[in-house]
């Protein structure tokens, strides 16, 4: 059967209508269409939206299958209702070449959860001292036009003023991770009241801050567009508002755990709040949130970092930074967003699949609910609250900040090109 | 009391004042020929060490060898940890061997806490230093010792520090020591004041319950007390200050300014001390300073720490003694 309705679905959030899907695209969308020959899908009070779109994935394959595979991150993606993510250049080895990015995308392909769009190294082996062949991957099968050290800054400013004009030729961007070295070294958490009383070494808003500041400035210099990865700090914010005022090329995202959580949770010492950049305070997430709803942050990324459970099961000092996000995403931008009167469905469409898309280029995802679109869609059950278990995840990795914590929302349904990777909650 | 001792800050001030009180009781075992209480006969202590401090695990091991606990001492250094064993599985491997209680120093600030909180192991732990966090019975030691300098040894009993000035000197912001005292004062009643190049002071300071100057000069005649921090000589080369003679100058206690403390006031230090660099060998050796006697309280204090929280209800064989000796 290849025709599916949807019926009664608030699309955007806006008045109920039916979306009838043809093959891999949208036939139709108004009320009371025909079910004849098609599956009919029943979804009166739910919200449809486009396909979720994550700039922002660590995927892990090649090199830590042990915390995550292609597989197994794009189920936890078509589980979370994305139908697209960009996979973070950080494996092992390093996706700095066109060979390793390829890849990626084949996986990606191959397994049909979701879209995997390789995010190239800007350096070589991430080590900021040469560029790695950014011509080589866009131009290889995966088509690679976003490019990121991720997990490390591209600090020296030569080479991220070279990168920045380098990837003009091909329309590409240049996504940094923000974080001054120097002043970041042995950073554990935030820098603030509560790193000075639980003695755990201080990562300074300045270090993201100085950064940013940096690379807005280079960009208007040289006429490129940066993307400016997970924001964290009221400062950033205001810098990122500053630039644009100026007329400066740049996006910024934000994740989910910094519109919803703060360092005071670091007091239990468990790990599982461990995440670079790290917790910020009260203060920081009010900006963030606030930023988001004026579209100075353009769009919400998970930073999806899946990490093995002994990574996490240990003292402060020695576990890895990140956490979980693609199953959750959308509960804490409803819970921190919507439900708080901040971003209407609509916009949560606009920063979580429309905007990532535009900034990553990649087509057929963030296109409108309407007649002749690819059928990239997300049904959710917006009603529904209940308690984060981890048990439950289609990801590899169990290292949720949100265990035992009660969420709203919950994604019933993604369809890819038409297809359903996720039907009634459950991956098909 | 709790069950464990991770954090000064955990203490209330009747807790903090039976630890004092019963550290008397225990340093007067101490005057006995016989040094030696039965109270923890049969219990297991295994003090964990995952960085080198010999002077608080002597300390550790001289005070549950006088309690009659059974002691094993752990190193990581030679050990599976230097294998790359986790925390987590060597405190199990301890606990299956039938550990009562874990006395646990490390490096990683929030081990101990970890230790506590993780449903890892069921036995007691008690803090012995972890990073830059905390380390509550040096807090503890010197706030008995304090107390028998400031208060007196009889007067003291039952009593806490309620308005005396303490004045802390030094390296703060890489220090357990003082965030302790910090907490442990305040819950005592003391007034702090911490003292430091502002390199070596915290951000996010000012939530804290003391007061912070640059001045030591101008502090001095105003404390009853001097605790003098190590500082490490490596900490120049990180730009903290510029010179070890210009920190001794500016942030050294000397013979003359000892002079400008009251009279009464003492000196202290947690050890080891950097002689010529915070503190010079005349104010070590001067009979303000009390140094010897720290480390003397400290054995009382850790055995009043393990007898509280493993003793339980049991009835206080210290207390019976000393009564009948009275």
């Amino acid at each position: 059967m290849s025709k599916i309705l949807i019926r009664g679905a608030k699309v955007l959030g806006g008045e109920p209508q039916d979306v009838l899907i043809d093959g891999e695209v949208i036939e139709a969308v108004g009320t009371g269409l025909s079910a004849d020959g098609a599956e009919v899908v029943e979804a009166t009070g739910k919200v449809l939206l486009p396909g979720l779109v994550d700039l922002h994935t660590h995927l892990r394959e090649p090199g830590r299958e042990d915390s995550e595979t292609v597989l197994t991150g794009t189920r936890a993606a078509a589980s979370g209702g994305y139908t697209a993510v960009f996979a973070m250049a950080n494996t092992f080895p390093v996706a700095d070449t066109a060979g390793v990015v390829e890849q990626v995308y084949r996986l990606g392909r191959e397994h049909g959860y979701c879209d995997v769009q390789p995010i190239g190294a800007v350096t070589v082996g991430l080590e900021g001292k040469k560029l790695a062949e950014l011509g080589a991957m866009h131009e290889s099968a995966a088509g690679v036009t976003v490019f990121s050290d991720d997990g490390k800054c591209v600090d020296d400013a030569v080479i991220m003023r070279r990168a920045l004009e380098y990837v003009k030729a091909f329309g590409g961007v240049v996504a940094q991770h923000a974080q001054e070295p120097r002043l970041t070294e042995g950073a554990q958490m935030n820098e603030g009241g509560v790193s000075a009383e639980l003695g755990l070494g201080g990562w300074p808003a300045v270090a993201e801050e100085s950064v940013i500041a940096r690379d807005v400035l280079l960009a208007e210099h040289v006429g490129s567009r940066v993307h400016i990865c997970h924001l964290s700090t009221a400062g950033s914010v205001e810098i990122v508002r500053w630039a644009k005022s100026r007329g400066i090329d740049v996006t910024a995202e934000v994740t989910p755990h910094h519109l919803l959580l703060t360092d005071e949770l670091v007091r239990s010492y468990n790990p599982v709040y461990k995440v670079n950049p790290p917790l910020r305070t009260e203060r920081d997430v009010l900006a963030l949130r606030e930023a988001l709803a004026d579209g100075t942050i353009d769009i919400v990324a998970t930073d999806h970092a899946p990490h093995p459970h002994e990574d996490k099961d240990c003292e402060w000092a020695a576990a890895a930074m990140g956490m979980v996000g693609l199953e959750t995403a959308l509960s804490v931008v409803q819970e921190t967003m919507v439900d708080t009167g901040l971003l209407t469905w609509a916009g949560v469409a606009d920063r979580m699949s429309v905007k990532p898309a535009r900034i990553g280029q990649a087509t057929g995802h963030g296109r409108p609910v309407s007649a002749g679109e690819p059928a990239n869609l997300t049904l959710v059950d917006t009603e529904y609250r209940g308690l984060v278990d981890p048990a439950g995840f289609a990801s590899r990795s169990r290292n949720t900040p949100y265990e035992g914590r009660e969420l709203p929302g919950r994604v019933t349904h993604t369809w890819l090109r038409g297809k359903a990777t996720l039907a009634d909650g459950k991956l098909t | 009391m709790q069950r464990h001792l991770i954090s000064a800050a955990d203490l209330t001030r009747d807790d903090a004042v039976l630890i004092l009180d019963t550290a008397e009781e225990m340093a007067r075992v101490a005057d006995r020929p016989i040094k030696k209480l039965p109270t923890l006969r049969g219990r297991t202590v295994v003090n964990l060490f995952f960085e080198d401090s010999t002077r608080t695990r002597i300390s550790f091991e001289a005070a549950e060898k006088r309690l009659s606990a059974d002691v094993i001492n752990f190193t990581a250094k030679g050990s599976s940890v230097s294998k790359g064993e986790s925390l987590k599985d060597t405190a199990q491997t301890l606990e299956a061997m039938g550990v009562d209680a874990v006395v646990i120093r490390h490096g990683a600030s929030g081990a101990p806490y970890r230790l506590a909180t993780s449903g890892w192991i069921d036995a007691a732990v008690i803090n012995a230093g972890d990073g830059t966090h905390q380390h509550p019975t040096q807090a503890l030691l010197d706030a008995f010792t304090m107390r028998r300098r400031l208060v007196g040894r009889d007067a003291g009993i039952g009593q806490d520090l309620a308005g005396k000035r303490i004045t802390i000197v030094g390296d703060v912001l890489h220090s357990r020591v003082a965030r302790s005292n910090v907490d442990l004062l305040h819950t005592l009643g003391a007034e702090v004041t911490l003292v430091a190049p502002p390199t070596l002071v915290p951000v996010g300071v000012e939530r804290w319950p003391c007061e912070v100057s640059y001045d030591l000069d101008a502090v001095l005649p105003k404390s009853d007390a001097v605790m003098m921090l190590r500082v490490q000589r490596e900490r120049m080369n990180a730009a903290f200050f510029p010179t070890e003679r210009e920190y001794s100058r500016r942030y050294g206690l000397d013979g003359d300014r000892m002079a400008k403390m009251p009279e009464h006031a003492i000196v202290m230090h947690p050890g080891p001390m950097v002689r010529g660099m915070e503190i010079t060998a005349e104010v070590a050796d001067s009979e303000r300073c009390t140094v010897v006697e720290q480390v003397a309280n400290g054995v009382s204090i850790r055995m009043a720490v393990l007898y509280l929280l493993l003793g339980g209800n049991e009835p206080a064989v210290s207390h019976a003694r000393t009564t009948e000796e009275k």
